[in-house]
């Protein structure tokens, strides 16, 4: 798991899933989140995930990005496997291998934007520097400034710029623009396209608008805990040419 | 400086007024037990320290008159390292200004040379020139009441004569630490002093030249007391000996002992109580404090923070909180208890003192607070740590709430959906509400721990001075009179009744067991001084056998019926075996009651008295005083107000400055607990207030809610935590109880009242605060930041 991504050959899947299920029990009531998904990913590449609510899209993430773990079926990350992790192995997946971004930014609040990122820098292996990785969003004037000092946009912008700090194999985000306007979330999907090409991590993004499957290589159709459909753009639109 | 390490920080600013809430619980916790156990060991090292510099005697044994040349062989006791004789009297004095007559114990100075044992502490003069008949050194107690200085001349009624002397000088005691006179409850330096006077006036005085009456012993240490004291017994039985006995029959030493022990009690059982109590407090408050880190918690997981890495964190957060409110204990608690030694030193007058500090209370102090504090946060840090980062990260799925009536009934009508809301939070978290009862609880048991002794107080006071000993003053007699000195009293001006008594030294003893005590002999029918059963119904004393306190019963393991041992140390020195006829209550000393006649008949010495209690006519008061001065035959009045007034002066220097500052350290405690239980369920509820303020609730009814539960939860400990003050209180007065004081467990309502009071402003004031706190809070945007 300790291995960069670069030392495997090029074409070879970042992500192989096979016949992933994830059972809630809250309570009385069972919810099957997940029912048997089959997915691969590669390297650098972009995908968009749509979905309703409660069509499984997050939990999918969830467990592919090791915050979650899968009643059966296999996950693996390269050649090493996910769904046989244990606490501590997956708590260094995600150290090593990949970064986060919510929907609600999750920044923590008693620190500045640059020491948002620091929090992150300071247990990854091969990081860039915070001021790198807030140039890349471009918040190089914001640096100190506080979350709550700082917009919508601009605090989604600090939680991407921590999450490709780590120089992450996979970027996963769960509805990046969920919380923002039109004007601020095309900001945030530039910044995201630029990583991408940057960073060459692969990325992954929930989301509920079917506006921006127009700027991913591919597109996946989450229903009911599987994937029903899923398409290829053949040509990927600019992240400032989408709307809504 | 890391980026995690900032956080800490911030958020320690952020939470500050939480955080010094919470240090200041655990500053009180640890500054109770340093002040309390500092205070103890200082004084019990000062004690210590006084005793062996001044050398205070082991042994200590009084004679009618015995020829010094006994002093050789008494020095040649095995275990007997130094022997002092002297001369020692009490004699009625009259000292300008006082209408009552004091009374002073004469006690000599060696001829030649130095004080070997028990020696005196010189604080202004100087020693009285051994030619010079007519010069003592007052003792400074009695010298600062009256304002005498070196120079000035008390009248002392010296064997039947009246003598001007002269003072010298002023000097302290180890022996008269406690200066109490016969008879008396209470130390009262106005009326008792001691006047160490050169051996050869006080010889000549009393016609005790070459003799003495009046011996101390200094023994090896590890040396068995007891059969020095036997030995001793026997080389002065023919000369009048009236017992020897150990430091513990010493007056001064057993009172100074008895009110150290009171000390110690109070600052063994009260302060880790304290100690505890902030502890419990610390861990619970801090770990829901914690608990609300969850989606942080989650975050840094989900970064890759490894859940050790996580918890570690936390530890620095709770670490931070505990060095503050450490450092401001063991501040605190370090100036209190040097603040109190002093005060206790000058009330005891000690002519010096040594604060000594224990660093293992310290360390003990430090140890449990931080204790507390980590395992708070490891235990909430561990239920979120555990959890996976997605499940944490997402806010808590809705609880399962229960209705509180099932069934067909449902709820009740009337009952308003925002009442229903508490009742709901309440008995979903049953174990965070039952923490949060519990801990105010303790808010208000520990108020009634420290407050308590007050009503204990006056009803020994009521007991003593109203119901059992109710003359005006007591008339003691330098020695055992006949019968017939009761009317000479009762012709005395202003007389309205007197009551004969009779009092012995003896030793009462059973198997092995034996204790010193003073039996004393009454009309069965006596009005002034009675003797009461446990019921506190005066008890009329049997024709034969002997009524005792039940201290002395259950020091001896005596019942009523049992035989008991009786050993007189005066006189014939009989030794007569009595049944047991009652046990009755007693709160001061250990006490023995006998008819007056069936005592006299058992003495053999025919009908003697040592001093009648007698009834006043206060206008006639003056006259009374006049002419017991003149009365050659009495050495010592005791007066019962001034012995209640002394009572409740003594007590009130002992335990209201302890009690005081515990019940401040117990305020700042309940304030801490309940301001956090307050605040903490206000960011638990955020959310939930946020959700009924855009439904169109108002502020008021908003913070209606969450001060209903705080009202809900306070309301409910207030009678947990009388419960619990009231064991506090057992366990103290447990501790309180020596061989000199039974201390009854008397706690008034207003004692329950006070605590509730304090907690519930307590209550009130964090109730403004959080309301404020809601007032201020744009509860739109705590609803935007989440769906």
């Amino acid at each position: 798991m300790a291995q960069a991504a670069a030392e495997i050959e090029p074409d070879a899947p970042v992500f192989r899933i096979r016949g992933l299920s994830k059972v809630y029990c809250t309570g009385d009531v069972e919810v099957h989140a997940l029912r048997g998904v089959d997915f691969e990913a590669r390297r650098g590449e972009f995908i968009v995930i749509l979905g309703p609510s409660g069509s499984g899209k997050s939990t999918f993430l969830n467990i592919i990005g090791g915050l979650d773990s899968a009643t059966s079926g296999e996950a693996q990350f390269l050649d090493h496997s996910l769904t046989r992790q244990n606490e501590a192995g997956l708590t260094r997946y995600r150290r090593d291998h990949v970064g986060f971004i919510f929907q609600f930014y999750n920044l923590v609040p008693s620190l500045t934007a640059r020491e948002n990122v620091q929090l992150v820098t300071e247990i990854a292996r091969h990081p860039m520097t915070p001021e790198e990785a807030l140039a890349l969003v471009g918040l190089e004037d914001r640096m100190d400034h506080f979350p709550a000092q700082l917009s919508g946009g601009e605090q989604q912008r600090v939680a991407i710029a921590r999450a490709i700090a780590k120089r992450p194999d996979v970027l996963l985000c769960d509805e990046p623009t969920g919380a923002l306007d039109s004007k601020t979330g095309i900001k945030v999907l530039e910044a995201l396209t630029r990583v991408n090409a940057e960073i060459g991590a692969t990325t992954l993004v929930i989301t509920h608008n079917a506006a921006i499957r127009e700027i991913a290589d591919r597109v996946v159709n989450f229903a009911n805990g599987t994937i029903v459909s899923e398409q290829r753009n053949a040509a990927r639109k600019l992240a400032s040419e989408v709307s809504w | 400086m890391r980026a995690l390490h900032r956080k800490l920080l911030r958020d320690l600013m952020r939470l500050w007024p939480q955080a010094l809430a919470i240090a200041l619980v655990m500053a009180a916790g640890v500054a109770t037990l340093i002040l309390g156990v500092g205070a103890y060991d200082s004084l019990s090292t000062t004690r210590a320290q006084y005793y062996e510099a001044n050398r205070f005697a082991d042994v200590f044994a009084t004679v009618t008159r015995a020829p010094k040349s006994l002093k050789d062989d008494i020095a040649r006791i095995d275990g007997v390292s130094a022997a002092e004789t002297r001369i020692s009297k009490i004699a009625l004095a009259d000292v300008e200004g006082m209408i009552e007559p004091a009374s002073v114990l004469l006690t000599s100075l060696p001829e030649f040379g130095e004080q070997v044992l028990n020696r005196i502490y010189l604080r202004t003069g100087r020693v009285p020139d051994p030619e010079a008949a007519g010069e003592a050194v007052a003792s400074e107690g009695f010298a600062a009441v009256h304002g005498l200085r070196p120079g000035d001349t008390v009248r002392v009624l010296i064997n039947g004569r009246q003598r001007e002397i002269v003072l010298s000088g002023t000097a302290l005691s180890p022996e008269f630490i406690y200066a109490l006179g016969p008879g008396d409850l209470m130390p009262d330096a106005r009326r008792f002093g001691i006047l160490w006077m050169p051996e050869g006036a006080l010889a000549a005085a009393y016609d005790l030249e070459g003799a003495f009456s009046s011996v101390s012993l200094k023994l090896v240490p590890g040396n068995n007391e007891a059969r020095v004291i036997e030995a001793l017994d026997g080389m002065l039985e023919r000369y009048g000996g009236s017992g020897a006995h150990g430091r513990k029959d010493q007056v001064s030493h057993s009172f100074l002992d008895a009110e150290l022990q009171q000390l110690k009690a109070m600052s063994r059982v009260l302060p880790p109580i304290f100690l505890v109590v902030a502890a419990f407090l610390v861990n619970m408050t801090l770990s829901r404090l914690i608990a609300l880190e969850r989606e942080q918690i989650g975050l840094l997981k989900a970064m890759g923070y490894s859940s050790w890495a996580v918890a570690r964190h936390y530890i620095g957060f709770v670490t931070l909180i505990a060095l503050l409110g450490i450092v401001i204990g063991l501040a605190a608690g370090s100036w209190l208890g040097y603040g109190m030694t002093k005060l206790y030193a000058a009330f005891f007058s000690f002519p010096f003192l040594v604060f000594s500090r224990n660093p293992a209370i310290y360390v003990i102090a430090a140890a449990v607070t931080y204790g507390a504090a980590v395992l708070g946060a490891l235990k909430a840090v561990s239920d979120v740590a555990w959890l996976s980062p997605a499940v944490a990260m997402s806010p808590p799925a809705p609880q399962r709430y229960r209705k509180l009536f099932s069934g067909t009934i449902g709820m009740p009508r009337m009952v308003r959906q925002s009442s229903v809301i508490i009742m709901r939070h309440l008995t979903h978290w049953p174990w965070r509400t039952a923490s949060g009862i519990l801990g105010i609880a303790m808010a208000v048991a520990i108020l009634v721990g420290s407050l308590w002794s007050f009503g204990s107080i006056d009803h020994m006071v009521d007991v003593t001075f109203f119901r059992s000993d109710r003359q005006d003053a007591s008339i003691n007699f330098a020695s055992a009179r006949p019968v017939s000195a009761l009317y000479e009293t009762r012709r005395l001006p202003g007389v309205l009744r007197a009551e004969p008594y009779r009092a012995v030294a003896v030793k009462l003893r059973k198997g092995h067991v034996e204790r010193r005590l003073s039996l004393v002999g009454k009309p069965p029918d006596a009005e002034l001084s009675r003797v009461l059963s446990g019921d506190l119904q005066p008890v009329a004393l049997p024709p034969d056998g002997l009524v005792i306190s039940s201290a002395v019963a259950e020091i001896l393991g005596l019942r009523v019926g049992e035989t008991v041992e009786i050993e007189v140390l005066e006189g014939r020195r009989q030794r007569l075996l009595q049944p047991v006829s009652a046990i009755i209550t007693g709160y001061l000393g250990l006490t023995a009651y006998m008819d007056l006649e069936q005592m006299n008949r058992m003495l053999d010495e025919g009908a003697m008295i040592s001093g009648t209690h007698i009834a006043i006519d206060e206008s006639l008061q003056a006259e009374l005083f006049t002419a017991l001065k003149a009365t050659p035959t009495a050495n010592f009045i005791a007066l019962q107000y001034v012995a209640l007034q002394k009572f409740r002066e003594t007590l009130a220097q002992n335990i209201v400055i302890m009690v005081t500052v515990y019940a401040v350290l117990a305020g700042i405690i309940a304030f801490g607990v309940v301001y956090n239980f307050a605040r903490i369920s206000l960011s638990e509820q955020g959310r939930e207030m946020a959700s009924l303020r855009v439904l169109g609730f108002t502020r008021g009814e908003v913070s209606g809610l969450l001060t209903g539960e705080l009202a809900v939860v306070v309301i409910i400990a207030q009678p947990l935590g009388w419960l619990i003050g009231y064991s506090f209180a057992w366990a103290m007065a447990e501790g309180f109880t020596s061989e000199l004081y039974r201390v009854p467990l008397v706690i008034n309502r207003e004692v329950y009242a006070y605590a509730s009071l304090v907690v519930l402003a307590a209550a009130m004031v964090s109730g403004l605060i959080v309301r404020r706190r809601i007032d201020r809070l744009d509860m739109i945007e705590v609803l935007k930041t989440r769906e």
